[in-house]
C-alpha cells in the first residue's frame, strides 16, 4: 500500500487535486449555507436585519458564485486534473507551478467575488456579477487552466483521447468564449471598480443569456458529463455502455446548446425568429441530453445490484436520473406557451435546482466519494454516513423542487387569472402572500441538502485524517 | 472508423469543438448588432427621438438599483399578454432599453415588474416603501433599505461615468458639435441634460427641483433611486402610434 502511494504520487500530481477537493467541500458548505439563508429571507424578510451587506439582492450572487464557481468549479478542477492525468498516464503539463497558480488564482477569485457582491460591486448581470478586475483575473486563470489541460493532453501516453476529456475540453473552450464576450465592459476609470457593459438593451440581453444558458450547458453540464464518463464506469467496474452514443451525443450537445439561450427571453423585446430558433434547438437538445443519461445509466446494466449495496453508485445513478428529468423539463419550459406561464416564476428556480442539486451536486458527491479515499490512499471513514448523506440530499432536492413547482405554477396562474368582469382577479401582493408556505418548504428542503453536505464534510475530514495518519505511520515504518 | 482520427488528433478535436460551439452565437446573436429592425424607431411627429439617455441623477439612481441587486427580484420587461397589459401597461419595446448598459430585463418576479413603474406612485410613496416596504404593502418580502435616505449621493465621478457610457455609444455630448446633434435628435431641453461638462450642475438641479426624498438640504441616494424609478417606462407616448406599428419590428 505504502509503496503504491509513493509511486502514484510521483507519477501524478495528486497534491493539486487534494487542494481543490478540500475547497470543493468548503465552498459547497458555504454556498449552500448562504442559499438556505437567502431562501429564509424570502420566507421571513426580517432576516435581512436592515444590514446592506446581507440583503437578498447582495447575498444571492454570493450564493450562486459560491456554489457554481466555488463548489462546482473546484470540483471540476479537481476531477479534470485527476481524470486527465490518469487517462493520459502522465503528470500535469507545466509542473506544479502552473497547477498551483490555477488553485490560488481560482480561490482568490471566489473570495474577491463574494466580497464584491456584499459590498455592492455588481455588473448587474446574472451569474456574471463580478466586476471587470475580477473578470480579468478569471481570464488569466482560465487561460493557464487551458494551457495545463491541453498541454497534458499533448503529453498523453495513450494514442486515444478518452471521452471524458472531450467533455472537459469542450467546457474549458466554451467557458473561455462565453466569459470573454459576456463581460466586455468599459470601466469608468482604471482606478474604479465600476464599469458599464459594452452592449445595451436587446443585444445585451441576447449576449447575457447566450452566456447564462451556456454556463449551464457547459460549466454545469458538459463538464459534469466528463466527470460522469470517468467515475460511473470506474465505480461500476464496467466499460461505458455505448461508444457510438458518446460520440453522437458529445457533438450534438456541443453544437446545440449554444443556440438555446434565447429561450430565457421568450415574449420579450427580441426578434421573434431568435426566440423560435432557440425553442427549436431546446427541444432538439432533449436527444443529446438523454443520450448522455442513457449512456451513463446503462453502463450499470448487468450490475444493478450495486444500487442496493453501494451508496456511491446510488449517488451517481440518481444524479443521472435527475439529469434526465431536468433535461426533459427544460425543453418543455422552452415551449413558448409553457414559458408564458413559467417565466418569471419560482418554477424556473425549481428547474435550476433540480439540475444543480439533483444532477451537478449529486454527481460531484459520488465522484468525490470515489476519489477521496484514492487520493489519500485510505478507506472511506463511514459508508453509513454516505448513505445518510444520500437520503438527506434526495429528500432535500425533492422538497425543494416540489415547493417550487407548486409556488411557480400557482404564481403563473394567479397573475393571469381574471374575474367574471374581465378584471385581474388577484393583486400582485396576494400572489406574494400565497407563496409563503412554499418558501418555508423550500428553505427546509435546502436545509436538508445542506445538512447532507455537512455530513459529507465531516465524513471526508475523518477519512482524510485517517489517510494522513496511515501515511505517516507507513513513512515511519519505512 | 472516421471518428478515431479525431480522438487521436488533438488539433482536430480542438478545431472541430471550437466550430461546434461557435455556430450558435454567430448565427443567433451577432446578426442582432446589424439588423436595424431589432430596435424600433420611436419618434415624435416632429421627428425627435422619444427614448432618451438617462439624466445624470437617473444614471446614479440606476447604479444604485444595480448595486442593490434589484434586478434579481424585479423584471423590467412587460410581455405582450392581456394580464400584463392590465397589470403593468403596454408591452416593453426594445427601444425603451436601448441606452441600458447593462439591460435590466431580469428573469424573476419575486416582486412586480418595474418597466412602467414611473409615475404610478408618488415620490413620498417610493421613499416610504423603499425604507420600510411592509408599512405600505403588508404582504411584501422586500428588504428594508433605510440607508438610502441617510446616505449622501456621491456625485464626484458623474462625469467619468457619463464618459464611460459615451464610449459604449450613448450619445452624451462633450463638444459643441455633439451637443448640437443632440438638440436635433432629442430637442434642446433633453440635450442640455446630456452635456457632460454640465453633468454635476444638472444633477444637483434635478435633485433640488424634484426633491424626491422630501429633504431639500441634501442629495441622498434615495433622491437618485426615486428619480430613476419615476422615469421608467415614461418616455414613449403610446397614444401617438397605431396599435400595429410596433409589431412590424418583431
Amino acid at each position: 500500500m505504502a509503496t503504491a502511494s509513493v509511486v502514484s504520487s510521483e507519477q501524478y500530481n495528486y497534491d493539486i487535486i487534494r487542494k481543490f477537493t478540500i475547497m470543493t467541500l468548503v465552498w459547497g458548505a458555504v454556498g449552500m449555507l448562504v442559499g438556505v439563508y437567502i431562501a429564509s429571507e424570502l420566507a421571513f424578510p426580517f432576516l435581512n436585519f436592515d444590514i446592506p451587506y446581507i440583503t437578498f439582492g447582495r447575498l444571492r450572487p454570493v450564493h450562486t458564485g459560491a456554489v457554481i464557481f466555488g463548489f462546482g468549479g473546484s470540483a471540476l478542477f479537481a476531477t479534470s486534473y485527476y481524470v486527465v492525468q490518469r487517462t493520459c498516464q502522465t503528470r500535469l503539463f507545466g509542473g506544479d507551478g502552473l497547477a498551483n497558480f490555477t488553485f490560488w488564482g481560482w480561490q482568490t477569485i471566489i473570495v474577491l467575488a463574494a466580497l464584491g457582491d456584499v459590498l455592492g460591486h455588481s455588473q448587474g448581470r446574472e451569474y456574471a456579477e463580478m466586476e471587470w478586475p475580477i473578470d480579468l483575473l478569471i481570464e488569466v486563470v482560465w487561460v493557464v487552466y487551458m494551457v495545463v489541460f491541453i498541454g497534458t493532453l499533448m503529453r498523453r501516453k495513450q494514442p486515444h483521447i478518452y471521452v471524458a476529456n472531450w467533455f472537459y475540453l469542450s467546457f474549458i473552450l466554451a467557458t473561455a468564449l462565453l466569459h470573454t464576450f459576456n463581460n466586455l465592459a468599459v470601466p469608468i476609470s482604471l482606478f474604479s471598480i465600476k464599469s458599464y457593459s459594452l452592449f445595451s438593451g436587446a443585444q445585451d440581453a441576447m449576449t447575457q443569456w447566450w452566456y447564462g444558458h451556456n454556463a449551464v450547458g457547459f460549466f454545469l453540464t458538459a463538464a459534469f458529463l466528463g466527470m460522469m464518463y470517468y467515475f460511473v464506469p470506474k465505480q461500476a467496474g464496467k466499460p461505458v455502455y455505448s461508444y457510438r452514443l458518446s460520440i453522437v451525443h458529445f457533438w450534438a450537445l456541443s453544437f446545440m446548446y449554444m443556440w438555446a439561450g434565447a429561450h430565457h427571453l421568450h415574449w420579450t423585446a427580441i426578434p421573434d425568429w431568435t426566440s423560435t430558433l432557440a425553442a427549436t434547438f431546446s427541444i432538439m437538445l432533449l436527444l443529446p441530453s438523454w443520450g448522455g443519461m442513457i449512456n451513463g445509466i446503462m453502463t450499470l446494466s448487468g450490475a444493478w445490484d450495486k444500487l442496493r449495496t453501494d451508496p456511491i453508485m446510488r449517488f451517481l445513478i440518481v444524479a443521472l436520473s435527475f439529469y434526465g428529468m431536468s433535461t426533459f423539463e427544460g425543453p418543455m419550459m422552452s415551449l413558448k406557451d409553457v414559458n408564458a406561464l413559467s417565466h418569471y416564476t419560482d418554477w424556473t428556480v425549481g428547474h435550476v435546482h433540480s439540475g444543480a442539486l439533483g444532477w451537478v451536486a449529486m454527481i460531484s458527491f459520488g465522484s468525490l466519494y470515489h476519489m477521496i479515499p484514492r487520493l489519500w490512499n485510505t478507506q472511506v471513514y463511514s459508508t453509513r454516513l454516505i448513505n445518510v448523506h444520500f437520503w438527506l440530499a434526495t429528500i432535500g432536492v425533492l422538497l425543494y423542487i416540489t415547493a417550487m413547482w407548486i409556488s411557480g405554477i400557482m404564481q403563473g396562474l394567479m397573475w393571469r387569472a381574471f374575474d367574471d368582469f374581465g378584471n385581474l382577479q388577484y393583486s400582485f401582493a396576494e400572489s406574494v402572500a400565497a407563496m409563503h408556505p412554499f418558501y418555508v418548504m423550500r428553505a427546509v428542503g435546502g436545509a436538508f441538502f445542506l445538512t447532507g453536505m455537512l455530513v459529507m464534510a465531516y465524513n471526508m475530514t475523518k477519512t482524510i485524517r485517517q489517510g494522513n495518519t496511515e501515511g505517516s505511520l507507513a513513512v515511519a515504518a519505512a | 472508423m472516421k471518428h478515431d482520427k479525431i480522438e487521436r488528433n488533438l488539433g482536430w478535436l480542438l478545431v472541430l469543438t471550437m466550430l461546434a460551439i461557435s455556430a450558435g452565437g454567430l448565427v443567433e446573436v451577432v446578426p442582432l448588432f446589424f439588423i436595424k429592425e431589432t430596435v424600433e424607431v420611436v419618434k415624435t411627429a416632429d421627428g425627435k427621438d422619444m427614448v432618451r439617455p438617462y439624466s445624470p441623477l437617473e444614471i446614479r439612481g440606476r447604479d444604485i438599483y444595480i448595486r442593490e441587486g434589484c434586478f434579481l427580484c424585479h423584471s423590467q420587461m412587460i410581455r405582450p399578454f392581456r394580464d400584463e397589459a392590465l397589470r403593468y401597461g403596454h408591452y416593453s419595446l426594445a427601444a425603451e432599453s436601448k441606452y441600458d448598459h447593462p439591460f435590466q430585463w431580469g428573469s424573476k418576479r419575486t416582486g412586480p415588474d418595474l418597466a412602467r413603474v414611473g409615475g404610478k406612485y408618488s415620490n413620498d410613496w417610493h421613499v416610504q416603501h423603499l425604507t420600510a416596504p411592509r408599512s405600505m404593502v403588508p404582504e411584501s418580502v422586500m428588504p428594508n433599505y433605510p440607508w438610502l435616505i441617510k446616505t449622501n449621493l456621491d456625485t464626484s465621478d458623474i462625469e467619468l461615468r457619463m464618459r464611460a457610457l459615451r464610449t459604449t455609444g450613448v450619445p452624451y455630448s462633450v463638444s459643441k458639435a455633439e451637443y448640437d446633434n443632440n438638440v436635433k435628435q432629442f430637442g434642446e431641453d433633453v440635450a442640455k441634460t446630456l452635456h457632460i461638462p454640465d453633468a454635476e450642475k444638472n444633477l444637483v438641479a434635478q435633485a433640488q427641483a424634484g426633491n424626491y426624498d422630501n429633504n431639500k438640504d441634501n442629495i441622498s441616494e434615495m433622491d437618485a433611486l426615486v428619480a430613476y424609478l419615476q422615469v421608467l417606462g415614461t418616455m414613449v407616448d403610446f397614444k401617438q402610434f397605431d396599435d400595429d406599428y410596433f409589431s412590424k419590428f418583431r
